[in-house]
């Protein structure tokens, strides 16, 4: 059995909110009875973008996260509503039964991701539904994906070993992995968005030129581990993947046999400044 | 689906199938092109077979529609200011406070018209000034270029010219370096994403940020060859104020120079170069005049200042060693400039030092030898393989006027449409006849006197742009009555108090809004006569196919689409299509038969306009009604590539399609528009006009901005500001009135009061220093006015420059208007009315200096 599968890819969204909106206009004052019954015009965000940015000007960068509800395979909102108020499909698709699910406000609550919406007006709890009402008249994707401009968003229906292929192959994985909930919303790149890095700028001759090449080597203090890098034509460096609040590092630095170290605290995305050689 | 009709319709953001059921829009969504649509184009380069996909992309505005259409804010029926009574009391001090009551059609149409009557035989038809926002909705058939004149150019009126918003410094300074008039001085496009992708190493984005700005209405489909660029190892370098959207995807590496310093950095460039023997001897000697003087300014020979790199960071904040890098890595490797994001424009263009900004431009690229493969100016937004035999008219062509003197239906389209009929047009409206420029639409009204240089968009001649004009213009009357279509100018012109202030004053004695939904300025008309938006009637549009200025611009696109764009619904509530409007209002002033044409519905337009373009060598009429869309099938495969400017530096004859150089601007069919037909460093237009203008001498010069961080009032007012064109509305199109648009996280900020904030982007120091946090409002203020925003803490600019988008949709004063804090979020109350330069009368939004605290009530 084939089933859903939305694969993101955070390193190619730059916000422009398609997926968010063209979410609203599928689903704001139209009934798609008995998937989903009308999202309230503001206040609702099925399809939420995330956003971070990371380290300090003029090294910083930024990233993108949307975020659905992740049709997780170990639900909670399933186990939370318990007489069936919410289901999976047998493509994989959790769905909220807008009519077993009225007045249910704590199924808003029991979603570790947030996904999940009250409709005040109508008493009703709401989300994603991966527009399951379109994938049953024909259409290939739902309405966020078939928005999606950059190609950050694919989605795919595919058997589960297929699936599991793909997120090996691809280095796909989960937010929030120790939610354990097992979601069939797969990111990529998702290190831009959860993990920091360690940035800098080498210079030489009193500052008056970059520091083209300079060996960068960061040495983790505690486990050893060692990265290195070379600095770029402008003397700039970036090393990414680093876990927050991950201890004490040191940054050795050598051009030409000059060197330079020193040793820091690694809390969130840092940028070093300028080293001068 | 069960009772939905698929329609097509279109847009300033893409075409979309639109997909109607019950009398009501169910769904917008872009367009997947079908197996029998013509085929997409295939580009070689580098080993690899490039295709687009095969769909047309939307913009987040165009996405939003839904809820532009059945907005909260929709006018549903004609209004009269309660205290307004033309043949009494008017209380014009009373616009913008007293309020409205619903009145017939009937009676608004009567009462206009009554006006308009009394108006003409007392004052004459110039006494009526009129002109609509900068756009208006998508369609040839209702822009403003066409219903609107068609009806104005018949009833007679004073135009308020438009500013060349987007392109200021091209058109008062690139113009004087390279010609290009006929373009208002920007850089041709033409097959330019063939020539990148096979050859550029390095691309250099300045002042340009696509992502947000899509070129200029064609969403996202260059989007796939920035990715496709970037995968083959081609260096993207971003200069911004701001680290924009663009940037955040694609840079590696990003400068941010301080605001109107550009200018500076560049010149720091020129110095490395020559210094260091880093550019292109051989086409500076023969395809350029004049660099021998430029040479001795940048090597401090004029002024004693050589232009070095430390001389350019003093200025720019940027480290000098990475200036001498960026010059090196430009200097060695196969470089393009995406100089603004069209391919032109860019904020830095609309600034005080905008002339210089755009004039260095051109200068450093022919310093690299510009037209070479791979060594253009191009933003990567245009330049797609296209047919451009295939004629389909942009919405600049004229459509149902055809105003040659005010559109560029002259150039092909009124012969078209009007073979055995006349296009419409009025000496008023013409250069001999009485003008205002919008930006002083205050001063006229209030002040009652006016001289300026150059009639709105100048691209007839490069000198058209010196032509003096006065208000009034000899023998003409003033203004005595206001017909505004829209609401904008508050939002998007500058230190626009002056338009509040305006109609608060019965120096104008009537003012009517004709627009789609109750903000901005149509809260002080007189008169407010509601229109439908363009799924509410029939039209017909090529995606982000405007011409005119950007000939061919649907080379933005990955196909050219040419829409059907179907009457979806009826008007909501009372209101009707402007056809409509100015239909009812000829019936009156006994134009009906001239205006129509003998009863011509918008349909029977929408038919002549199909007929007078080559969409019947391609699909029936009926065919097209049917299906809604013609896609343009490319040119035969192998047909030549022409890259913009390769004929130039290879000292050819012009083998692109553009329109120009028209023959007698060249010799012998050769060389640019300029008097030298050469890329000019000297400017023998301005030599000519004004050698000792200092502000825009014939050299290229680095200014320092009026309003900049060498002013006197930079310690009162010590951050700068930068105002881009918005990311999530276009113009004040999708901000506010219930927009979904809203909602985004970086477009406003919904506080507690239940108002959503309008955001200004400070940096994390800046608002340290003023105890801001993030979200907190704050005034933003100078001696212009004050706003009221929410603030938004970030490293994205660095300190002591702050960001934030133009074109809020409302005004919302706390207090009397025009005279207190404004919470809508108009930035552009702010920004000085001062022009650019003395004789370049364009505006310079991001020039502007204010100080920032943390409000409260």
């Amino acid at each position: 059995m084939k089933k859903v599968n939305l694969i993101i890819d955070v390193a190619r969204c730059h916000d422009c909110n398609n997926c968010f909106i063209s979410c609203k206009d599928e689903h704001w004052d139209n009934d798609h009875s008995p998937i989903a019954v009308s999202q309230p015009r503001h206040g609702h965000r099925w399809m939420d973008i995330l956003n971070i940015e990371r380290g300090k000007y003029p090294l910083q960068d930024v990233c993108y996260l949307p975020k659905p509800c992740m049709h997780c395979e170990d639900a909670p909102c399933i186990q939370a509503s318990g007489d069936g108020a919410v289901y999976r499909r047998e493509d994989g698709i959790v769905i909220i039964d807008p009519e077993k699910a009225a007045g249910r406000e704590d199924l808003a609550a029991s979603c570790p991701y947030g996904a999940i919406y009250w409709n005040e007006e109508k008493k009703l709890p709401q989300k994603c539904t991966m527009c399951a009402h379109l994938l049953d008249q024909g259409w290939e994707q739902p309405r966020c994906s078939h928005s999606c401009a950059t190609g950050a968003m694919e989605f795919v229906l595919l058997e589960d070993a297929e699936m599991q292929q793909r997120v090996e192959a691809e280095g796909l994985e989960h937010f929030h992995p120790e939610y354990k909930t097992r979601p069939r919303v797969w990111y990529k790149n998702l290190f831009r968005f959860t993990k920091c890095h360690i940035a800098g700028s080498v210079a030489i001759d009193y500052g008056l030129e970059c520091a083209v090449g300079a060996k960068v080597t960061i040495t983790h203090q505690k486990s050893g581990e060692v990265w290195t890098t070379l600095a770029n034509n402008y003397g700039n460096f970036k090393l990414d993947g680093f876990e927050k609040k991950s201890g004490k590092y040191r940054i050795d630095v050598e051009l030409n046999g000059i060197t330079k170290s020193c040793v820091f605290e690694l809390t969130e995305s840092i940028n070093l400044g300028v080293i001068h050689l | 689906m069960t009772g939905e009709k698929r329609l097509t319709n279109s847009t300033t953001g893409g075409p979309v199938f639109v997909d109607v059921k019950d009398g009501k829009i169910v769904r917008i969504v872009p367009m997947d092109l079908r197996e029998e649509d013509a085929a997409s184009w295939e580009i070689e380069a580098r080993g690899q077979t490039f295709s687009p996909p095969r769909k047309a992309t939307i913009t987040p505005v165009t996405a939003a529609q839904k809820s532009l259409i059945y907005s909260p804010k929709r006018l549903l029926y004609p209004m009269k200011r309660v205290d307004f009574d033309p043949d009494g009391e008017r209380n014009c001090e009373n616009r913008g406070i007293s309020g409205y009551e619903r009145i017939s059609w009937e009676e608004a149409l009567d009462i206009v018209s009554k006006e308009m009557i009394r108006i003409k035989r007392e004052h004459g038809p110039a006494a009526i000034l009129s002109t609509a926002s900068s756009h208006h909705l998508w369609g040839n058939v209702g822009y403003r270029f066409s219903t609107l004149f068609r009806f104005m150019n018949l009833a007679g009126f004073t135009y308020a010219d438009h500013n060349p918003d987007s392109w200021e410094g091209w058109h008062w300074g690139g113009m004087h370096t390279w010609g290009f008039s006929w373009r208002l001085g920007n850089p041709p496009q033409y097959d330019l994403l063939e020539d990148g992708l096979k050859h550029t190493e390095t691309i250099i984005f300045w002042s340009s940020d696509p992502e947000v700005n899509n070129g200029i209405y064609s969403a996202f489909e260059s989007t796939p060859r920035r990715f496709w660029l970037k995968e083959l190892g081609v260096k993207m370098i971003f200069i911004d104020p701001y680290f924009n959207h663009s940037a955040g995807l694609f840079a590696d590496k990003w400068f941010s120079p301080r605001l109107g310093t550009d200018a500076a950095l560049a010149a720091g460039i020129a110095y490395v170069w020559i210094t260091e023997g880093l550019y292109d001897k051989e086409y500076v000697e023969t395809r350029t005049q004049g660099f021998e003087q430029w040479k001795a300014y940048i090597l401090g020979g004029e002024d004693g200042i050589p232009k070095t790199p430390e001389w350019a960071a003093n200025e720019t904040r940027i480290p000098a060693r990475e200036i001498k890098a960026l010059a090196r890595e430009w200097g060695t490797t196969r470089t393009t400039l995406a100089a603004g994001g069209l391919g032109g424009w860019g904020g830095a263009c609309r600034s005080a030092t905008g002339n210089e900004w755009s004039r260095f431009m051109i200068c450093l690229a022919a310093m690299q030898g510009l037209g070479k493969p791979g060594r253009n100016i191009w933003s990567t937004t245009q330049g797609a393989p296209c047919d451009e035999t295939f004629y389909f008219p942009g919405y600049a062509e004229g459509g149902i006027a055809c105003d040659t003197g005010n559109s560029a239906a002259g150039y092909e389209f009124a012969n078209r449409m009007f073979a055995n009929a006349r296009p419409s047009s009025n000496p008023i409206n013409s250069p001999s006849g009485q003008h205002i420029p919008r930006l002083r639409i205050p001063e006229a009204i209030l002040e009652g006197q006016l001289e300026w240089r150059g009639k709105g968009f100048c691209g007839s001649a490069i000198e058209a742009q010196f032509q003096k004009y006065e208000y009034p213009a000899p023998g003409y009357p003033r203004i005595q009555m206001y017909y505004r279509y829209g609401g904008s100018f508050i939002g998007t012109m500058t230190e626009t108090n002056r338009y509040v202030k305006m109609y608060q004053t019965d120096k104008l004695p009537f003012a009517v809004n004709q627009s789609i939904w109750f903000e901005g300025e149509a809260q002080f008309a007189d008169i407010i006569l509601p229109a439908c938006t363009n799924f509410e009637r029939w039209d017909i549009s090529e995606f982000a196919n405007c011409s005119g200025y950007i000939p061919h611009t649907y080379s933005q696109c990955n196909h050219r689409i040419i829409s059907l764009q179907a009457k979806c619904i009826e008007p909501l509530g009372e209101s009707k299509s402007d056809y409509e409007i100015f239909a009812e209002l000829s019936k009156r002033l006994g134009l009906w038969e001239a205006f129509t044409d003998g009863g011509k519905t918008e349909l029977d337009w929408v038919k002549q306009v199909f007929h007078a373009t080559d969409l019947p060598k391609g699909i029936t009429w009926e065919e097209f009604l049917e299906k809604g869309y013609y896609v343009v099938p490319n040119k035969p495969k192998g047909s030549p590539s022409t890259p913009a400017m390769q004929w130039f530096a290879e000292g050819r004859k012009k083998d692109t399609p553009d329109w120009g150089p028209m023959p007698h601007d060249q010799v012998a069919m050769e060389g640019l528009q300029t008097t030298s037909g050469k890329i000019e460093f000297e400017s023998s237009s301005l030599k000519r006009f004004d050698p000792n203008d200092a502000e825009r001498s014939p050299v290229a010069k680095y200014v320092q901005s009026w309003e900049g961080h060498h002013s006197p009032s930079y310690n009162r007012f010590p951050l700068q500001v930068v105002s881009p064109h918005p990311r999530f509305s276009f113009h004040t199109m999708g901000d506010l009135k219930g927009s979904w648009l809203n909602e985004i996280r970086d477009h406003r900020v919904l506080k507690e009061d239940g108002h959503r904030y309008w955001i200004i982007r400070i940096n994390t120091q800046d608002a340290a220093a003023r105890g801001i946090k993030q979200h907190d409002l704050v005034k933003v203020f100078n001696d212009r006015g004050e706003v009221i925003m929410a603030a938004q803490i970030t490293e994205r600019i660095p300190s002591g420059t702050v960001h934030s988008y133009e074109s809020c949709a409302d005004y919302q004063a706390l207090g009397k208007p025009g005279e207190s804090p404004d919470r809508a979020g108009c930035i552009n109350l702010l920004t000085p009315k001062r022009f650019m330069t003395k004789n370049s009368y364009g505006m310079a939004s991001n020039s502007c200096l204010v100080q920032i605290e943390k409000w409260e009530e």
